[in-house]
């Protein structure tokens, strides 16, 4: 299966990523490359087949208490921000 | 000094034959002349561990130091380590500070060890040959027009080249065992769930496990020991005692029975490659080990499957990155939307945005039971075959590697040849295994790996038989003829 420039354009999109022109051919080469790969599994058969939910049989999801367990650290998360003022993250104004 | 095993140089601080200040010293001073060859660090963190050495030797003055007192160490540059960068090997990721240190880290920390640095590794630890990093490439210190494998290709040739005793790795797809094999060291990756993923930068969260790459099955066992077990922060950590793994490394195979992976042993494998691991499995029957072959025959999809599903993950992951809390910010956005697409853009390298994109394909509308509900369904056939397995065998055989290292851009243009490379490390991974690989021979001068597969939590039983056979030959003590 071939991928289209209008295919990369809108993965880009849902995937919010800036291409470059430059970037666009390769990524139709190698995604469609990588499509073709993985279309191998359409000859597995798997009727009847639970799709797997964990890597270790019988295990679930573990879930804690619904506690508060954090102590606020936004100073020190802050730092890596690019950009922020009076605890706040700032971004471009998104309502005109 | 520098040549001394982790297991060596515990006994050895101890004697007090050397400090750990003058240990420490010793090596920052072969990192950093190695540095301009290699590249195997993206931070080398000289004051630190000096102040660290320094606390060590006050420890082990007192004489009630942690058994890895002093030991020199190095972390994948993906574990978080308080106050110093964590780049995982990306732009997006240059300037991050960690405002916590990782279980893994802490542990080691907390058992003595002195950190060194960060290794270098693929961007986001997707890639097996460290040319993705956006610090420039790792070479392969038995020939550094070749690559060292990848992920974990910084640590691995950080160990190789006697820069550091052991080095922590991650493995998602083979990123422990991959440069491990090609370096000629010792890696082990832990069963899914035995190592705290905590304060590891997620790649994809069913598949990733930590682990350590050092220059013997026996330094293996004494690291996992110190970083396996149950972390309540980390939720898919498994609550299960961890053993002595020491205790039974010297175990006699006899009567050990081992599995030759059939479909690991045909077409494309490097002759070379598969005469020096039939030789290692005449070592392991000679022991008194019992060889069968044993098929897997939903195997051969294990590279498909991986695709749609580590991708994937992956995509749902790296959506964190938004240029407003952390990472890479690019200049003057028009708006919200150009703020994150720019800053994703220039922060992500091109095989990372490959395999965001991929993911972000394959879990899109209309796609999603085609892939992957597809993958997962061929993933639980694949579950199944080694479990099969481990019902007839205790310990999976086969060939790291297909090839021994390869030169540096030769695959970096062709991603499906480049992913072909894990073929023999990914179904580990997707069945959640630990596995290991052990230094078993060369081709040309380059080292070649013999893969261990052990049932879920087998870890005891993989470092017993990679013990075992160190016993009785000598690869993995062999080093780089520039390096010894």
């Amino acid at each position: 299966m071939s991928l289209t420039r209008h295919d990369i354009d809108n993965i880009a999109h849902l995937a919010r990523l800036a291409l470059t022109e430059a970037e666009i051919p390769v990524y139709i080469d190698s995604l469609s490359r990588i499509i073709e790969l993985v279309g191998e599994l359409d000859h597995a058969a798997t009727t009847g087949v639970t799709p797997m939910s964990h890597p270790l049989p019988g295990q679930t999801q573990r879930q804690r208490a619904d506690a508060v367990t954090e102590v606020d650290r936004h100073e020190l998360y802050q730092r890596n921000a690019p950009q922020a003022m009076a605890g706040l993250y700032l971004v471009p104004k998104v309502i005109e | 000094m520098y040549s001394e095993t982790v297991t060596e140089l515990s006994s050895s601080l101890r004697q007090r034959k050397f400090s750990a200040t003058e240990l420490t010293r010793s090596l920052l001073e072969r990192i950093n002349a190695a540095q301009p060859v290699l590249n195997a660090f993206v931070s080398i963190e000289s004051e630190r561990a000096l102040a660290e050495a320094a606390a060590a030797d006050r420890l082990l003055a007192s004489g009630n130091a942690p058994p890895l007192t002093g030991v020199p160490i190095a972390h994948k540059d993906l574990f978080c380590t308080a106050g110093s960068r964590t780049t995982c090997g990306s732009r997006m990721l240059a300037n991050f500070v960690s405002p916590y240190d990782a279980t893994v880290v802490a542990r080691l920390r907390a058992a003595g060890t002195v950190m060194l640095g960060k290794t270098n590794m693929d961007e986001f630890a997707m890639g097996s040959s460290n040319e993705t990093s956006f610090f420039g490439p790792v070479r392969n210190p038995w020939d550094p027009s070749r690559v060292p494998g990848g992920s974990s290709g910084g640590s691995a040739a950080a160990v190789a080249a006697r820069l550091i005793p052991a080095a922590t790795g991650t493995d998602t797809g083979g990123s422990i065992r991959q440069p491990a094999a090609l370096c000629g060291v010792t890696g082990l990756k832990a069963t899914y769930g035995r190592v705290s993923r905590y304060g590891m930068v997620a790649f994809a969260s069913s598949l990733d496990q930590a682990g350590v790459i050092a220059r013997s099955a026996e330094d293996c066992a004494l690291l996992l020991g110190a970083i396996a077990g149950f972390d309540p922060c980390d939720s898919t950590s498994v609550d299960l005692p961890v053993p002595d793994y020491r205790a039974v490394l010297d175990h006699p195979l006899r009567g050990l029975r081992v599995g030759l992976l059939k479909e690991f042993f045909g077409k494309g494998l490097d002759p070379a490659v598969e005469a020096s691991v039939r030789t290692a499995l005449e070592v392991l029957r000679g022991q008194g080990a019992l060889l069968q072959e044993v098929s897997l025959p939903s195997l051969p999809l294990s590279v498909p499957t991986y695709y749609v599903v580590a991708p994937a993950e992956c995509s749902s992951n790296l959506a964190r990155f938004d240029g407003v809390r952390f990472g890479h910010r690019c200049e003057n956005p028009r708006d919200l939307k150009d703020l994150y697409e720019r800053s994703r853009g220039e922060g992500f390298g091109a095989e990372v945005k490959r395999r965001v994109m991929t993911g972000t394909y394959v879990l899109s509308a209309g796609y999603y039971d085609a892939y992957y509900l597809k993958a997962q369904r061929v993933r639980a056939l694949i579950a199944e075959d080694f479990r099969r397995a481990f019902s007839e065998v205790d310990v999976l055989i086969s060939p790291t590697t297909p090839t021994p290292a390869f030169e540096i851009g030769a695959k970096m243009n062709d991603p499906v040849t480049m992913y072909l490379n894990d073929i023999y490390t990914i179904g580990a991974n997707l069945a959640g295994l630990p596995a290991a690989s052990v230094p078993c021979g060369f081709a040309d001068g380059l080292p070649i790996g013999m893969q261990i597969i052990g049932a879920h939590f087998g870890e005891e039983r993989i470092l017993n038989v990679a013990h075992r056979y160190q016993r009785e030959t000598d690869w993995h003590q062999r080093a780089p003829k520039e390096y010894r």
